[in-house]
């Protein structure tokens, strides 16, 4: 990909096609890192498992940084650990992305004002694309964080040059649907329903 | 099956006399505390002593005893307490030593030549304390950064923390641990 990447100048219907096909098997076969470091992780295995099972989006995790191209960083991140991650991070072969998975990893969480060891946010050392709050998110907001993810993915520009003003990456924060719905939180999304 | 403590009470003192503080009891559960100059004979005597045969360490740990209040019932003659966990395979019992370490100078003998266990242990202790462990075969940090200052379990350290997870050196490499 390196000597065509970012080359062309024109929109014909050939650049556009193919970075087309090629943003489409990025997005639809994002293997992620099996990385988790606390009860978040837990979560993302429910995510992961045959419940809300995860492969039937193309992902598949991963044991090694070298063939993963998503990294979720679900859990708490310590000041001991960060350099970890971002090694984990740097390992990783482009094109890749983060999703930072809960408010610990997204600011500090419940460790945000009180805690002498917690980093505040990943996004200090590594760059995010979605961040998922909840404490933890439920199985169903990080599958709306992945769908976000995919429509990034969707735009990326492989072939044709980035345009004038390249898009900063902005990251996305995704909403939560059932957040307001007690009894979904039991249920896995079933209604209530009256007799 | 069950330790007789009160024998061990006795001969304890005898072979320690003013090492000895203390005997607490409270539910069946039974702790000793100790001055921290002979530790390492103590804690030897009750491993390889055949009545008690305290031969596993569940745990090392210490408690900061700042500002507790003069009141309490066994007190805290100095301000620091490191606990030892001890359990005995052959009598199913168990044991919590206390040693009292002074301020300064924050040192202790290492138990690490006497069980595998208390390497880490101390290292823990050492690393959220500031506790040094004499004679241990590897202090350093086990669970904080290598690059950082101070030891957060103690009283006095500032609740929200001095400002390191704000000005914590960003990551250029991984420092040697
Ligand atoms: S955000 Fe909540 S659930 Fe997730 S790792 Fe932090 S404390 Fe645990």
């Amino acid at each position: 990909m390196g000597i065509l990447q970012n080359r062309f100048d024109e929109e014909n219907v050939i650049f556009t096609n193919v970075d087309t096909l090629l943003n489409l098997g990025k997005e639809h076969s994002l293997w992620y890192l099996l990385f988790a470091t606390a009860c978040c992780g837990i979560e993302l295995m429910q995510w992961g498992a045959s419940k809300y099972d995860s492969d039937r989006f193309g992902m598949i995790p991963r044991s090694t940084p070298r063939q993963a191209d998503l990294m979720i960083v679900a859990g708490t991140i310590t000041l001991k650990m960060a350099s970890r991650v971002k090694r984990l991070y740097e390992q990783m072969p482009e094109p890749k992305w983060v999703i930072s998975m809960g408010s610990c990893a997204n600011a500090g969480g419940p460790f945000c004002k009180y805690s002498y060891s917690v980093l505040k946010g990943i996004d200090k050392y590594i760059p995010v694309d979605v961040y998922v709050p909840g404490c933890p998110p439920r199985p169903e907001a990080l599958i709306e964080g992945v769908f976000k993810l995919r429509e990034v993915i969707h735009e990326e520009r492989v072939l044709r040059k980035q345009g004038k003003t390249p898009k900063p990456r902005t990251p996305i924060v995704v909403e939560d649907p059932h957040a307001h719905d007690p009894f979904a939180r039991h249920s896995g999304g079933a209604k209530l329903v009256k007799a | 099956m069950g330790i007789d403590f009160k024998a061990l009470q006795e001969t304890v003192k005898q072979r320690f006399g003013e090492q000895v503080l203390a005997w607490s009891e409270f539910r069946g559960q039974y702790g000793l505390h100790v001055k921290s100059g002979r530790i390492v004979e103590v804690l030897r005597f009750l491993r390889d002593d055949p009545a008690t045969k305290f031969v596993m360490l569940t745990d090392v740990t210490c408690v900061d005893g700042l500002k507790l209040p003069e009141t309490m019932e066994q007190g805290f003659p100095e301000r620091f307490a490191v606990v030892y966990h001890l359990y005995s395979l052959e009598h199913n019992d168990r044991l919590r030593v206390k040693a009292f370490v002074p301020e300064d100078p924050c040192e202790i003998d290492s138990a690490a030549g006497l069980w595998a266990a208390a390497n880490w242990g101390e290292r823990e202790v050492f690393d959220l304390f500031g506790i040094n462990f004499r004679g241990h075969p590897d202090l350093r940090r086990i669970l904080m950064p290598a690059n950082y200052e101070g030891h957060p379990l103690r009283k006095d350290y500032p609740l929200k923390g001095r400002g390191e997870r704000d000005n914590f050196p960003k990551y250029t490499e991984i420092p040697e641990a």
